[in-house]
């Protein structure tokens, strides 16, 4: 495949890796922003690799971690009423306050693991009788999908398709983050993926703000391991810039159609981040015009509200105050079979990463 | 026995399982025309067969949607995949037993096209059908069929199949290309529906087993093979099974580029895809180049790869080296995989 061997080079890694080490002087702290870098880490085992004084912090670009308990209850509760509750694979595991998703499949609820969201329109039209609700979660990354089944419902006059949305923003979650009392981030690896939806140019104000480097990053081992040059060169020579390592897939602008879809269904608005808590402006909401396929509006589930796991960290591992195994719970009580928070479920979650693998 | 043949009824449904004449017509016209051989001929209750000396028993229930795949159906997998377990121990599979549970409303069409294959890869792995049962469930009280088969076999002579032969420095060996059942199934799965041209490797293993315990027999020190879970999973039984440790190189595992591409795209890892036409045997150093040019020249192990050994490092653990020269543990799958959301 072009563009992925020549990203998985033993030797160009190599040579990069040895680059790090002999520019590196300092102890410096990189967040990577987006879990898919996080289980490019840990899986092709390059944190071992790198020199003792770089430390990488995982950041909260996991969409299934930082979805909120309360939207998993209220998925549930749809299966519970006879909907046919169709999402992503990685959310089904996920536990909500009493069960998962895969739990109230096995009691009955009709629950159907998708790639695409216009798939379940297509379940809509051939289950005309039956609601068919799907799971909208995500950062940018999947936004475009989510806001196009909408307007393919619309189309072709489906009327029994909504969304259940939890879509969430990068930009607001990095200056959460940074805004912290307790936050020793010196760089970040911005989201590579994120960035090829939405472009570059709102990273830019964040690194004048903060006077932080950003460098957008892909998820191979070479990209990986030059998005860490390129921070710690910025680093050790004083400079503060957003840098562009994925320029293979990112452009500056984004892509202009998938963000006009985007701004066509949502708008910017308050959302709850699951062991972070609501951040104004952080998120998309269902624009007033496409408010009759938002889920929680049609089946008045907007109340659900329900406390998390109160052992679970994930809020200081999201933050990367702490790394999952600090927590005392990681790998005890707390395990892939047996997850009590997000981060244990998703295999971009930065626990399940660790637990599976992890060598140290 | 050709798949249009008219034995009166189109569907199966309820009564066909009643024991009765329906049953006995069900039977008579696909069962044992099929099969025909002088065990289950006698048309007993049960069969009684001689053997010599140790037996190997597996059983194994087989469910998969769709019951018709690329590379196969759920016939042949479950004569390959009880085949295969009885080989696995060290024995040669002689005998099989064949239960079904249909589901009513099945097409007698695809039954017997399904019966077909079992009598073909039984054919092909040199076992005999030799009782069997056949329940009919309400519809919706099953999955189109359910097949049950056991498996019976000598153990070879020269086996000596024991994990407490292993030790340090043995090495490991897979006899070809991971993945494919997994992803061939996954490409025709509701939902998942992407174009490949995989196919199932759904294959008997049992002459290749044989040739090596004639060739090896004490220095080879298990074979198993990874179905549910794939290679990752195995791999960390064995691990634990032994007490020692598993080390493995990304590089050495063999997969094909298709596969690997489909896995890319799912947001899967191969390491835990399933197989039906994989083993790995755990051999002793001093044989291992002269087991995989063995493999090598069979058909079923042409793509034969020595991928690690074991090790009294990390006991317990299984750890592969990555394409870049990074460490990772290999833990056992939790659960069924499940796709990556981006």
């Amino acid at each position: 495949m072009k563009y992925l061997s020549e990203y998985r080079n033993l030797e160009e890694t190599k040579k990069v890796l040895d680059e790090i080490h002999k520019i590196t002087t300092r102890e410096w702290n990189i967040m990577e922003i987006c879990g898919g870098q996080t289980h490019g880490l840990v899986k092709n085992g390059i944190l071992e690799l790198l020199p003792e004084k770089i430390r990488m912090i995982h950041g909260p670009g996991c969409p299934v971690c930082v979805t909120p308990l309360n939207l998993i209850d209220k998925a549930i509760e749809l299966l519970e009423k006879g909907v046919i509750v169709c999402s992503f694979g990685d959310m089904i595991r996920v536990p909500g306050s009493k069960k998962s998703l895969l739990e109230a499949k096995a009691l009955g609820g009709d629950l159907r693991v998708l790639y695409s969201p216009l798939e379940a329109v297509t379940i809509a039209k051939e289950n005309p009788t039956k609601e068919v609700v799907f799971f909208a979660v995500g950062f940018e990354t999947t936004a475009p999908a989510n806001a196009l089944s909408v307007l393919h419902a619309e189309k072709e006059g489906v009327t029994n398709y909504s969304i259940l949305a939890s879509h969430v923003l990068v930009p607001p979650a990095m200056e959460a983050i940074l805004d912290d009392k307790f936050c020793t981030i010196d760089a970040f690896l911005g989201a590579g993926h994120v960035c090829a939806i939405m472009g570059t140019e709102e990273y830019e104000p964040l690194v004048k703000k903060y006077k932080i480097p950003i460098v957008i990053t892909g998820f191979e081992p070479l990209d990986l391991v030059q998005g860490i040059y390129m921070a710690v060169k910025q680093l050790e020579e004083n400079r503060f810039e957003l840098e562009n390592q994925y320029a293979r897939v990112v452009k500056k602008e984004g892509n202009i159609a998938a963000k006009n879809v985007i701004q066509k269904v949502f708008e910017i608005g308050t959302r709850e981040w699951r062991g972070i808590g609501e951040i104004p402006n952080s998120g998309y909401v269902i624009k007033e015009a496409y408010k009759k396929f938002d889920a929680e509006i049609k089946f008045n589930i907007s109340h659900i509200k329900v406390p998390e796991n109160s052992a679970c960290i994930a809020g200081e591992i999201l933050r990367g105050i702490k790394k999952p195994h600090q927590c005392e719970q990681f790998g005890k009580t707390c395990n892939p079979s047996n997850p009590l928070g997000a981060p244990m479920v998703s295999s971009e979650g930065a626990c399940a990463a660790y637990y599976h693998f992890s060598v140290t | 026995m050709k798949d249009k043949i008219d034995i009166g009824f189109e569907t199966i449904h309820l009564g066909h399982g009643s024991g009765g004449e329906l049953t006995r017509n069900l039977l008579d016209a696909i069962i044992f025309k099929t099969f025909s051989n002088p065990f289950l001929d006698q048309k007993h209750d049960g069969s009684i067969v001689d053997f010599k000396g140790k037996i190997a028993v597996s059983t194994d229930s087989f469910v998969i949607t769709p019951i018709f795949f690329k590379g196969g159906n759920i016939g042949s997998l479950a004569v390959h995949g009880t085949v295969n377990d009885v080989a696995m121990c060290g024995a040669i599979p002689k005998y099989l037993s064949l239960a079904f549970i249909i589901e009513e409303g099945l097409k007698v069409i695809d039954f017997i096209s399904i019966v077909n294959s079992i009598k073909k890869a039984a054919d092909e792995s040199g076992v005999l059908i030799i009782t069997g049962d056949t329940k009919v469930v309400e519809r919706g009280k099953g999955d189109k069929i359910f097949i049950n088969t056991t498996g019976f076999g000598e153990m070879h002579p020269k086996a000596n199949i024991s994990v407490s032969n292993i030790y340090e420095e043995d090495i490991i060996i897979v006899n070809g290309f991971i993945a494919q059942h997994g992803m061939a199934i996954m490409s025709e799965r509701e939902g998942l529906e992407f174009e490949s041209n995989i196919d199932s490797d759904s294959t008997n293993l049992n002459f290749l087993v044989k040739d090596l315990l004639d060739e090896f027999g004490k220095d080879i020190k298990m074979f198993r093979d990874p179905t549910r879970g794939g290679l990752g999973t195995v791999l960390h039984e064995i691990a634990n099974d032994i007490s020692k440790g598993v080390y493995i190189k990304e590089e050495a595992i063999p997969i094909e580029k298709q596969v690997a591409a489909a896995c890319e795209m799912l947001g899967l890892d191969p390491l835990y895809v399933a197989n039906e036409g994989v083993f790995l045997t755990v051999v002793s150093k001093n044989v291992a180049s002269d087991v995989l040019q063995l493999m090598q020249k069979h058909s079923k192990g042409k793509n034969a790869a020595i991928i690690g050994s074991i090790t009294n490092n990390h006991p317990n653990k299984v750890v592969m080296e990555s394409l870049i020269g990074g460490k990772r543990i290999v833990s056992p799958l939790v659960g069924e995989q499940l796709p990556r959301i981006c």
